[in-house]
């Protein structure tokens, strides 16, 4: 296993865990073609981008699986519950075509690496760990907020939507807030 | 007029084949910015590498700017496109909630799926992270959905809220983008890359 720790300035600037990996595309090039990817959701289907429902989705047909009187008890679990067909979820699937074009583009840009990320002075068991926290944490945020970076960040700032700007400003706060306090994970 | 859905009636397999098509864009276009990769998307937090505010933001300017054009020319109906009711509340506390995972876990949502297929373990754990916090949310907090209605203020865009129209906005936001990408351009080229400090690490 490879494990990625800090290496010469020219392989962290393209990818961990490659040497041969390709570097990235230009930022400003790649939110471009994120833009007219969200530009091109806008027009057809009247919505933007999203991510954290495709997670709910799915948590509401684990419900299901595991107690089906669960799911009627919870009003949020009903909303994505698509009358016993949760899987069959708009950002679902966009989540899989996420996956798929993510997975061709680290392939062909040989940046596949079976890695985790972490910074030298903390422990892979640690780092998952991590991990699973900061991904318990975005969750809660996400529910509350109706968004993530996607729904809210992506698509509602770019439709001048004043929560979504309020929300993109405190994610960023948030996260330079506390920085420094996290920094054993990265640095 | 655009939206196609205010004109065309989708079945269910049109529009999860338009979702899994939509998809591969999104997860090309967060693959190809570096998004697969928890250092860099943690990076702009430490003002390593400000690739985030670079994609993020340019991302959204380019929409505003496609979704202004186009309905200028009479092409897209804004009015038509679905907007989440404002909670500042929810979206105050909930980006600081998101923000703190997003830097403690190294990823959000989307990037986390496009960080599993670039083969990263930790995404793994983080998207397993987000998995139980949904479901923790929908069984144990499921009234917050109910306090979000109760106390949002609707739609609320800036527009709305300022009476100074789109146009004007949008080209606000091209003129932050081009001041913001010359002041990190700025400071990229001041500042030596962070090798010195990486070497002795």
């Amino acid at each position: 296993m490879n494990t990625v720790t800090q290496r010469t300035p020219a392989s962290r600037e393209r990818n961990p865990g490659h040497v041969s990996a390709r570097p990235f595309m230009n930022p400003y090039l790649a939110g471009v073609l994120l833009g007219f990817v969200l530009l091109a959701t806008y027009v057809v289907t009247g919505r933007g981008l999203g991510a954290t429902a495709g997670f709910a989705a799915l948590a509401t047909w684990l419900a299901g699986l595991v107690s089906p009187a669960s799911v009627q008890s919870s009003i949020v679990h009903l909303k994505y519950w698509n009358d016993g067909a949760p899987l069959l979820n708009w950002t679902l699937f966009l989540l899989c075509g996420a996956f798929i074009g993510a997975a061709v583009s680290a392939w062909q840009a040989r940046r596949f690496a079976v890695v985790i990320e972490r910074g030298p002075r903390i422990s892979d068991g640690q780092r998952l760990a991590l991990a699973f926290a900061g991904g318990f944490i975005a969750a809660c945020g996400a529910k509350l907020a109706k968004g993530c970076t996607s729904g809210q960040a992506l698509t509602g700032s770019s439709i001048l939507n004043a929560g979504s700007l309020l929300f993109l400003l405190a994610v960023f706060v948030a996260g330079f807030g506390l920085a420094h306090l996290v920094r054993k994970e990265w640095l | 007029m655009w939206p196609l859905s205010s004109t065309i009636e989708f079945s269910l397999a049109a529009e999860l084949a338009i979702a899994l098509v939509l998809g591969i864009g999104f997860g090309v276009a967060l693959e190809r910015a570096g998004f697969g990769s928890a250092r860099k998307l943690t990076a702009v937090f430490y003002l390593h590498d400000m690739a985030v505010v670079k994609v993020m933001f340019t991302a959204v300017v380019t929409t505003m700017v496609g979704l202004f054009a186009l309905s200028t020319l009479g092409l897209l109906d804004l009015g038509a496109l679905y907007i989440e009711p404002t909670n500042l509340l929810a979206q105050g506390v909930g980006g600081l909630l998101f923000g703190a995972g997003f830097l403690i876990g190294g990823y959000c949502p989307g990037t986390s799926l496009a960080a599993i297929a670039s083969g990263r373990k930790d995404a793994v754990l983080f998207a397993l992270g987000m998995l139980a916090g949904v479901y923790a949310y929908a069984e144990f907090t499921p009234q917050l959905d109910d306090w979000y209605k109760a106390h949002s203020l609707g739609e609320l865009t800036l527009p709305a809220l300022t009476g100074v129209g789109m146009g004007w906005w949008t080209l606000a936001f091209v003129a932050f983008l081009l001041v913001a990408a010359w002041g990190i351009n700025l400071i990229e080229g001041r500042a030596p890359r962070d090798t010195g400090r990486q070497a002795g690490a």
